[in-house]
């Protein structure tokens, strides 16, 4: 029996290529080729129906939510608990901590004019050092802007954190962009910038490009629910799925877009909803649980490689800080419903249990861990206070490979300008070279 | 060679002594729309000149992380006048990468080609000429070839550039410029303006198919009027050679700019500002723009609309005498 397929080519061919056929089968084919058994649009891929009948998307429950453990960090079906080792959940564990210990520090030096802004991440630990740690160190990652915890667990020092909220001379950025906008090429992070969403069809790009290379890593794109909204994102994850691109999108819905809540961001199934609409391998987790998070992004990145398509998590969480430090949440969500998500569902507490249950963990290690942390994050911030800013001459580097001369003749101007006014420009703040 | 030959021989070479080049687009797969990308997948593979989906924001954001993860992206957007939603990927992104990160990426192998110019039925939509909105924004190359010679060499020179390209290619000239092209591989200097007619009088300023008008002006000028011209191809429009222009006009005194974009914040009027500082005391006359009108491109209208020999002949007149 010929394949459906080949009876479009016309009669004539068929008959043409299966001398062997039988006339009965000839007949067959041709019921098969003129009847109307399925839809033959080249646009579409199902079957008729007679019914009129809309589809009710307030209807269906949405795509349910993974989880590993329960709220207090007890793994509900032993199968699912990853069985990382001490050494890593204690890794895990202290990378977030850590994270938070330098969030509280940092939003306050900026409370106190030391930085001008910051954004923290309370929350979402669980979704950085989940998803991080389940990835190759080289697979390179496309974030938004709170996703610090996936380049400390990476190794990210403190030391180059703070550099770069300070602008200061050591700043890999050199003092070019705002706090919180990191970058290292060291460690496979792609430097973040402000518009939003621009980094999606970026990630699917650089994926095709690992593709070509046949180098066996991935991509890695963090973005939040309200950035999903941004038309850059559907263009990313239709192109994505139609060029067979190896990249994990991971949305962090934490249920507010500064003050818009996820109920006036999207209508539908949130963003794990429009995954198979793109044709997309799709799961929604528990952001909270760093054992979902790592074992969905592992499995993740298993199937976009060995697969060669692109995959997306939906991790569900809660935006425990505001937005950022320009931003004051009381305005727009009770004081009581943060605090749920604080003491009730937090992910630094449930994985703590976790450790607790194991044996590994205890009052001892957290009061020391607590310490330590907090005076390596207090040495590392009075050291970035102290350094210089980069020279101001950094503002003409860096525009192009190499700088063309409109460049160095404006640069040249201002030279002789702050050579002549001097006295009103903060110089002594700046590194001379 | 017509300029589209030009140009997909030109893409052939970038792919044949490139392995990390890709060619994406619309229906740049089965040749184009003004079949400058024929050929090429058949040779080259479909993993390397492959369509995408409708979307230039896509297109224009996949080509920069293309450009960042190590590959040679060469992008199509299918008219100029579509590159609009690409505008935030290209000139907040693309341009600021290397800026933004202190140098830790960058998207220098990014190029983005797209026809543009008037084409005599065009309309608002397959017509435009947005040169100047790219050119405000720092960190990218703009350069518009105004024939095949020119194109075949400057679109090769923007691939190897270590900066995001922008490639106009006017597409009156697909098919009606014929020059012989030479078949082996050369790049062309961007950001170098070429005197094409050398003058004393006047210094006429144009690019892409402009030039071509600007031509026929020098000859209409020189029989009509006596006028020698001297004629500048701007060929690459960020970063600009003002040194050539500047030094031509402290030779002639006179300056006219032609561009089919509006007259508003057309490109011409930065060539002015530059110059009336640079040359101010070698001028003889004012700087005269003979542009587009600051309307959208209209379509039965288009030959009041253009800034045809008759309009810049008269501009030539006025300069003479003033």
């Amino acid at each position: 029996m010929l394949p459906i397929r080949l009876a479009c080519y016309g009669l004539r061919s068929v008959a043409a290529n299966c001398k062997r056929i039988n006339i009965g089968a000839l007949s067959q084919i041709t019921r098969k080729f003129s009847s109307d058994e399925r839809p033959q649009f080249p646009g579409s891929r199902s079957q008729w129906t007679e019914k009129l009948e809309f589809i009710r998307p307030d209807l269906y429950d949405g795509i349910p939510v993974y989880r590993v453990m329960d709220r207090k960090g007890k793994v509900i079906d032993p199968s699912q608990d990853p069985q990382l080792s001490q050494e890593m959940v204690i890794k895990m564990y202290k990378c977030m901590t850590q994270l938070n210990t330098m969030d509280r520090i940092l939003y306050e030096s900026q409370r106190q004019g030391r930085i001008s802004f910051y954004m923290t991440n309370y929350g979402e630990e669980g979704t950085h050092i989940g998803s991080a740690a389940a990835l190759d160190p080289k697979d390179l990652i496309f974030g938004q802007y709170r996703e610090a915890g996936t380049l400390m667990w990476r190794g990210f020092t403190l030391d180059q954190f703070m550099n770069q909220c300070y602008g200061n001379m050591e700043d890999g950025g050199k003092g070019k962009q705002m706090p919180v906008h990191y970058g290292s090429k060291d460690l496979n992070f792609v430097t973040i910038s402000s518009p939003l969403g621009t980094q999606m069809p970026q990630a699917v790009g650089a994926a095709y490009s690992y593709k070509r290379a046949q180098n066996g890593l991935c991509v890695m794109c963090y973005f939040g629910e309200g950035t999903s909204s941004e038309g850059d994102a559907h263009a990313a994850l239709n192109f994505s799925a139609t060029l067979d691109c190896p990249v994990i999108f991971f949305c962090r819905n934490n249920g507010y877009a500064i003050s818009t809540p996820s109920k006036e961001q999207y209508r539908g199934d949130g963003i794990a909803g429009r995954g198979p609409a793109y044709g997309m391998l799709t799961i929604r987790v528990d952001g909270n649980d760093v054992f979902a998070v790592y074992n969905a992004t592992a499995k993740a990145r298993q199937v976009a490689l060995n697969e060669m398509r692109p995959v997306l998590i939906e991790a569900m969480t809660y935006r425990i800080g505001h937005h950022s430090t320009s931003d004051d949440s009381t305005a727009y969500r009770s004081v009581d419903e943060v605090r749920y998500w604080d003491e009730r569902d937090h992910p630094i507490s449930r994985l703590r249990n976790y450790m607790l249950s194991k044996g590994w963990w205890g009052d001892v290690q957290e009061k020391e861990w607590k310490e330590n942390c907090k005076r390596q994050v207090m040495t590392a911030f009075a050291r970035a206070e102290k350094k210089l800013k980069p020279n101001w001459k950094e503002i003409f580097t860096d525009v192009y490979h190499e700088m063309p001369s409109h460049i160095t003749e404006q640069l040249k101007q201002m030279e002789e300008h702050v050579q002549k006014y001097a006295e009103h420009y903060p110089l002594k703040n700046f590194s001379k070279d | 060679m017509n300029l589209f030959q030009a140009i997909n021989n030109s893409l052939d070479l970038a792919l044949s002594s490139d392995p990390t080049a890709i060619i994406f687009g619309e229906d740049v797969a089965f040749g184009g729309v003004f079949r400058c990308t024929v050929g090429l997948q058949e040779k080259h593979g479909k993993s390397r000149v492959f369509n995408t989906p409708l979307c230039e924001q896509g297109i224009a954001g996949f080509g920069i992380g293309a450009a960042t993860a190590g590959a040679t992206a060469i992008a199509e957007i299918q008219f100029a006048d579509y590159i609009l939603p690409a505008f935030d990927q290209i000139c907040n992104e693309a341009a600021k990468y290397r800026y933004r990160s202190g140098g830790l990426y960058d998207c220098g192998s990014l190029t983005i080609r797209a026809p543009c110019s008037a084409v005599g039925h065009g309309a608002l939509y397959h017509s435009q000429s947005p040169e100047a909105f790219f050119a405000h924004c720092p960190g990218l190359k703009v350069v518009v070839p105004r024939g095949p010679i020119k194109a075949k060499g400057l679109l090769l020179s923007c691939i190897r550039d270590k900066n995001p390209c922008l490639f106009f290619e006017p597409k009156i000239l697909y098919r009606s410029a014929v020059e012989q092209v030479p078949v082996k591989e050369y790049t062309m200097p961007l950001s170098k303006a070429d005197i094409l007619v050398e003058g004393d009088d006047i210094t006429l300023v144009g690019w892409g198919t402009q030039v071509h008008v600007l031509r026929e002006v020098c000859q209409l000028a020189k029989d009509q009027l006596n006028v020698s011209c001297e004629l500048i191809d701007l060929v690459t429009i960020l970063p600009w050679d003002k040194e050539t222009i500047a030094q031509s006009v402290k030779k002639t005194g006179r300056l006219l700019i032609a561009h089919e974009a509006p007259l508003t914040s057309g490109f011409g009027a930065e060539i002015a500002a530059s110059i009336q500082h640079d040359c101010f005391l070698n001028l003889e006359a004012p700087i005269e723009r003979v542009t587009g009108f600051d309307t959208p491109f209209p379509h039965m209208f288009e030959p009041f609309y253009m800034p045809d020999k008759w309009r810049c002949f008269e501009a030539v007149k006025k300069l003479v005498n003033y």
